[in-house]
């Protein structure tokens, strides 16, 4: 897999002014290789709404992104509560976000639907207590 | 395609202040998006619309730099906190400030590209 190329960011929950600088950086490296832009905005909408999370919902985590000739595999990793009901979370309008949260502008419940919009397949292993993993896949056509 | 509005052309109005300039001057403004919920305006806001809103923090601009909006209109006299001030200098986001209300800031918008 030598044209694969991988980007690791980690995310931390603490500082939350720097929350979606992941997706920025890679939504500059996608420009720069000349990947068709509803690819790129499809990779920056699901990857943002799942950094955010980690950020909000988590205590932050690891985001491994892996570049090919056909396909872009962002994998977030997190440390945070986990999910008890995957259904419920995927709901559109249903959050948990607290007031402090909601006052900037989160909490309306779309991020996870957003990324199962944008991406082209999407899984969510998670444990409570434990951690979630978010697996999304934007296919190169 | 009659009239085309440019970022450039907003600044000059009088019925904006210049809290960040940016650098995307000559791209034409196609519509005004209105919306303060991030993760709703994250998948509704068109590319190279004026999104205007009262979230002046530094997630509004973060969003606004991934779906390639061609400004921000912070409506109601709302400015960027010191954080988000910072980046938009550093990223060079155009943001905008209206003394009016969101929906008066967005007809404004939408008179002017239809002018
Ligand atoms: N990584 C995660 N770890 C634990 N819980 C999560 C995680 N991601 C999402 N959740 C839960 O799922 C709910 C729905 O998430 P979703 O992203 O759809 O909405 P939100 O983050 O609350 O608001 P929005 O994304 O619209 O700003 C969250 O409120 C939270 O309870
Ligand atoms: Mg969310």
């Amino acid at each position: 897999m030598s044209n694969t190329i991988t980007l690791k960011y980690s995310v931390s929950s603490e500082d939350f002014t720097r929350a979606g600088e992941a997706s920025s950086d890679v939504k500059s490296k996608l420009k720069k290789m000349n990947l068709p832009p509803e690819v790129i905005r499809k990779v920056a909408i699901a990857m943002y709404e799942g950094e955010i999370n980690m950020v909000i919902h988590a205590n932050g985590g690891e985001i491994t992104v892996e570049i090919s000739p056909t396909e872009i595999v962002i994998i977030l990793d997190d440390i945070g509560p986990g999910i008890k009901d995957i259904e419920q979370a995927m709901t559109a309008g249903f959050s948990t976000a607290p007031d402090n949260i909601r006052s900037l502008g989160f909490g309306a419940g779309m991020g996870l639907p957003n990324m199962q919009k944008y991406s082209d397949e999407m899984s969510i292993k998670s444990t409570v207590g434990v951690g979630t993993t978010v697996t999304m896949k934007v296919y190169i056509k | 395609m009659g009239f085309v509005m440019t970022v450039n052309d907003l600044i000059k109005n009088t019925n904006f202040t210049v809290i960040n300039p940016g650098n995307n001057l000559d791209i034409s403004i196609n519509k005004p998006f209105c919306c303060d919920l991030l993760s709703i305006a994250m998948s509704k806001a068109p590319a190279n619309s004026a999104w205007i809103t009262v979230m002046g923090n530094v997630n509004t601009l973060a969003v606004a730099v991934l779906v390639d909006v061609a400004c921000i209109i912070l409506a109601d006299g709302v400015t960027l906190d010191l954080t988000a001030m910072e980046k938009a200098k550093q990223q060079d986001i155009t943001v905008l400030q209206s003394s009016m209300p969101i929906f008066e800031t967005a007809l404004l918008v939408h008179e002017l590209i239809n002018a």
